[in-house]
């Protein structure tokens, strides 16, 4: 808790350091990382970031120093020459632009490999700290870091402000933006300008590795919670600077802790928590639609053995055993009990010592469904031409999900019959 | 008044000309269709003249300018597959994009755009979904929407790329009342159609193609079961055969 305090508390001035710092790049990483999300370049950001090591070596090399501006200047050429590689291998060769993205993302990462192990033999005592680039250092990010990092943080938001409109048509439909006569040339060369900023200063916190995280989880996260695109940007911007923060405090309370990894960590456990408890999209909202249905399907059929009953003997209102209910229909004990135990909560079926009746509310909604079952089987006959012997299973399913509009519908289509393709009654509830 | 001139177009991938020298005038305020089977070149032809593909040979004159002066009175409808629908905008934010302008990079949407495009909107019968995401829309819906955006734009001439591929009947009905509107305006409009039964209900004047021009010219005089069956019969053999050398010798179509 102590630690938890000082911590909150920046009375270290290189904590705040380090949480502004991380929290910058996340955000600045988010923002550009939703347009390479959008325009299916995932992978993009992750051959720019491999590509950036030669540059950062051999911008020490030339410089002899590990001022930040001049390795982001040195980051910045190798980044945007990856992208313009790419282009051009996709372009003038047969090569896929997957093939190209890993033809480049190796070669350049080799090269950047092969400088970094030279520098670190070249004896030079400064050379200290450079293969944190591998990795990241964001724990020992210091006051110039952050204020070259919210600089570009600056500027890059600018930029996404000014062209946001653009930026947004040249991701949906590219070929109409230029045919409107957008520059499109100058506004994918701005996008491709930010992405390599973000990426060059992204990969001093978490390193050349797992940058592509920090680009593209946050925007894929964000997708499953909006349908718009402002707002996707501010929910990524979001998750990228609040895991910049969780990042920085884990490792300082748990000082085995790396920063960069658990940054990476907290933006994966909010992706997979989108994708899991996002309303509507994610998949515990999917499981519980598919739960309803099940429920729905278990107390119409459960419903429809009391009709089927009354109809053989005539009596709709009889008292029914639970054996006599379970040797109408194939279902099993368990389900059976279920179903009969929700009906009561719906008072469509009343209990009377060990046998079961159905009240007036829920003969109704049983004739509800074996009359959608009839229509549509005669729907199936009629208009699909299938014989009396096909429609049965067809319509068990579709009994469940027809809507009181598409009853009315297919009513009227049918001219209102009374008898189905088994010559059964179909009945109508005045 | 010609609304669109090709002059000896010629349009080749990987150097295999997949459009042979195409030579046209068009006129102002007709419907036309463009009709070809297959692989036509139909698609390519409208591309070439919309500057998305470079051209081997040739140029393209729109009211007798080129199209870098003339890009505010000229609309496209791109193919609706050509777009990912799953992208987080609405109905609206889709129509607003046909507000967009070259010269107003900086501008910010205005109520007067809004307002053009909800007047769009309406005339595609597409109001009420203004503020829908666009993924929830049906196959019509979204061919509705993209002419919406087209309308938007205010042109003169409208070029749409198979408007009538997988649209329910409801949707056929607005978009054809919608290029008889537009004609009696006096604009223009250019249709890539690949089905030749309603072709002649359709439009008023046909381009007939097969990567080569079999014939244009009001629909009376192309209807004749003679360019019917040139442009339906298959491609011209010699003409696939250069073809293919071409692509296989890495030849230009011009000697420069």
């Amino acid at each position: 808790m102590n630690s938890t305090f000082q911590f909150l508390s920046f009375s270290d001035p290189n904590v705040l350091f380090v949480v502004l710092g991380t929290m910058l790049l996340g955000a600045s990483a988010a923002i550009v990382g939703c347009f390479s999300f959008l325009r299916k370049r995932a992978l993009v950001g992750d051959a720019i970031a491999h590509s950036i090591l030669p540059g950062v070596c051999l911008a020490f090399m030339v410089s002899g120093s590990k001022n930040p501006l001049y390795l982001i200047i040195g980051a910045f050429i190798t980044g945007w020459l990856s992208l313009l590689l790419i282009d051009g291998i996709t372009r003038t060769t047969k090569l896929k632009s997957d093939t190209a993205i890993g033809i480049i993302l190796s070669v350049f990462f080799g090269v950047g490999i092969l400088l970094l192990t030279s520098i670190q033999h070249s004896g030079n005592a400064s050379q200290a700290g450079l293969d944190k680039f591998l990795f990241g250092k964001a724990a020992s990010l210091t006051k110039d870091d952050v204020y070259v990092f919210g600089t570009i943080a600056a500027i890059l938001i600018l930029v996404v402000i000014l062209f946001y409109k653009e930026f947004k048509l040249i991701s949906f439909n590219p070929d109409y933006a230029k045919v409107i006569g957008l520059p499109v040339r100058f506004l994918e060369f701005m996008l491709a300008t930010i992405t390599v900023l973000a990426v060059a200063v992204g990969i001093q916190a978490v390193g050349v590795v797992l940058m592509a995280a920090l680009l593209i989880t946050p925007a894929s996260g964000a997708r499953f919670w909006t349908d718009k695109l402002g707002v996707m940007i501010l929910i990524a911007t979001f998750f990228g600077a609040i895991s910049g923060f969780l990042g920085s405090y884990i490792s300082y309370v748990a000082p085995a802790m790396p920063t960069g990894p658990w940054i990476v960590m907290c933006l994966s456990l909010l992706t997979v928590g989108s994708i899991w408890f996002a309303p509507k999209t994610g998949m515990l909202a999917r499981f519980r639609v598919q739960q309803d249905n099940q429920r729905k399907i278990l107390i119409e059929n459960v419903l429809k053995l009391f009709y089927h009953l009354g109809e053989k003997d005539g009596g709709f209102k009889k008292q029914r055993s639970i054996k006599v209910l379970l040797a109408t229909r194939d279902l099993r004990m368990k389900e059976l009990k279920r179903g009969l135990l929700l009906l009561k909560k719906e008072n469509w079926l009343r209990k009377k010592g060990d046998h079961w009746v159905i009240t007036e509310s829920g003969l109704n909604e049983a004739k509800r469904v074996i009359k959608l079952h009839r229509l549509w089987e005669m729907y199936l006959n009629q208009r699909l031409k299938l014989e009396p012997d096909h429609v049965h299973n067809d319509a068990e399913a579709i009994e469940h999900i027809i809507t009181p509009e598409l009853e009315r519908q297919l009513e009227k289509e049918l001219n209102y019959p009374t008898k189905d393709p088994h010559q059964s009654t179909i009945p109508y509830v005045e | 008044m010609i609304s669109i001139e090709t002059h000896n177009l010629t349009v080749s991938y990987n150097r295999r000309p997949v459009l042979w020298n195409i030579d046209f005038e068009l006129p102002t305020g007709k419907i036309i269709g463009i009709i070809g089977p297959n692989g036509s070149g139909k698609t390519t032809l409208l591309k070439a003249i919309m500057g998305l593909v470079p051209t081997s040979s040739g140029y393209v004159k729109i009211f007798n300018q080129d199209l870098e002066d003339v890009r505010s009175r000229v609309s496209y409808v791109p193919q609706r597959e050509s777009v990912d629908w799953d992208f987080p905008a609405s109905v609206m934010d889709i129509v607003l994009m046909g507000r967009y302008k070259k010269n107003n990079l900086f501008k910010r949407i205005t109520k007067a755009d809004r307002d053009i495009a909800a007047e769009a909107l309406e005339k595609v019968n597409m109001l009420e979904f203004s503020n829908r995401q666009i993924s929830q829309l049906s196959g019509g819906q979204q061919q509705r929407v993209f002419i919406a955006r087209s309308l938007a734009q205010g042109a003169d001439l409208y070029i749409m790329d198979e408007p009538f591929v997988g649209v329910d009947a409801a949707t056929e009905e607005a978009i054809l009342n919608l290029l008889h509107d537009m004609k009696n305006q006096g604009k223009t409009v250019v249709v890539v159609h690949h089905d030749l039964q309603t072709a002649k209900d359709f439009f008023d004047w046909i381009v007939l193609l097969n990567t080569r021009m079999v014939a244009a010219g009001p629909k009376e005089e192309i209807f004749n079961k003679k360019l019917l069956q040139e442009a339906y019969g298959g491609k011209l053999n010699v003409l696939s055969q250069v073809g293919d050398l071409m692509k296989e010798k890495a030849f230009n179509v011009r000697e420069k």
